[in-house]
């Protein structure tokens, strides 16, 4: 009966490997590749790490798996956003057929600070006060 | 069929194949970023293969390993995108 849970988790999380591997090499480009990779990869190698900890069974070995799933999950979204940011910055471009952009514009290539719709066109002085009239009546 | 057998003949090849794929694209991939992040995933199939080969082989202090590689490729990516964001600061 165990064998049957331990096979079936490790080949699902084996097939979540293989359509990453498939999705890096066929997706038209960086952001969809960094979205592909990071969620099927890490379901995948989370199910295989499952299922060998049931296959031990022992106490010292499913600690080290539940460490190094924890870990996985910690770390794969943050490397994701910024690898996706620095690229964004670096000025990788969008696939062609991409149908919007929504920070276009918004970044200050400078500075790499994000600004909103509303402090455009402001200058420093207006833009403060503006920022707290805004704040607190917007939310 | 035993684990084992199973383990050996049908998900070590599938993995080998994702191995091969995503180092296609390392090969590749236009920019320095497809780069890293093809790199994240290499690091992350090979934490899955010494998962599979440790129960092959029953040496649980594989695992070890995989916990490094896991912390490898995290501080890989944090370091490759803090120098890419600075490359293009200084130009």
């Amino acid at each position: 009966m165990t064998d049957i849970v331990i096979i079936s988790l490790i080949s699902i999380g084996t097939l979540f490997i293989l359509l990453a591997a498939v999705g890096i090499l066929r997706m038209p480009d960086l952001f969809l590749r960094i979205s592909v990779t990071t969620k099927a990869a890490t379901l995948g190698v989370g199910m295989i790490l499952t299922g060998m900890a049931l296959h031990f069974g022992e106490t010292s070995i499913t600690t080290r798996a539940v460490a190094i799933i924890l870990f996985l999950l910690l770390t794969a979204p943050i490397g994701a956003h910024l690898i996706g940011r620095a690229s964004y910055f670096v000025g990788v471009p969008l696939w062609k057929k991409s149908l919007m952009d929504d920070l276009k514009g918004k970044y200050n290539t400078k500075t790499h600070e994000l600004s909103g719709e509303d402090r455009e066109g402001l200058d420093n002085d207006q833009e403060n006060t503006e920022n707290a009239s805004s704040k607190s009546s917007e939310h | 069929m035993t684990i084992d057998g199973f383990l050996v003949y049908i998900i070590l090849p599938i993995l080998s194949i994702a191995i091969l794929l995503v180092f296609i694209r390392f090969l590749m991939g236009p920019a320095l970023s497809d780069r890293v992040v093809a790199l994240d995933l290499l690091i992350t199939i090979g934490i899955a293969t010494i998962a599979v080969y440790a129960m092959i082989s029953d040496q649980s202090a594989f695992l070890d390993i995989a916990m490094i590689f896991a912390l490898i490729a995290f501080l890989g990516t944090v370091a490759f995108s803090y120098y890419l964001e600075k490359r293009k600061k200084n130009d």
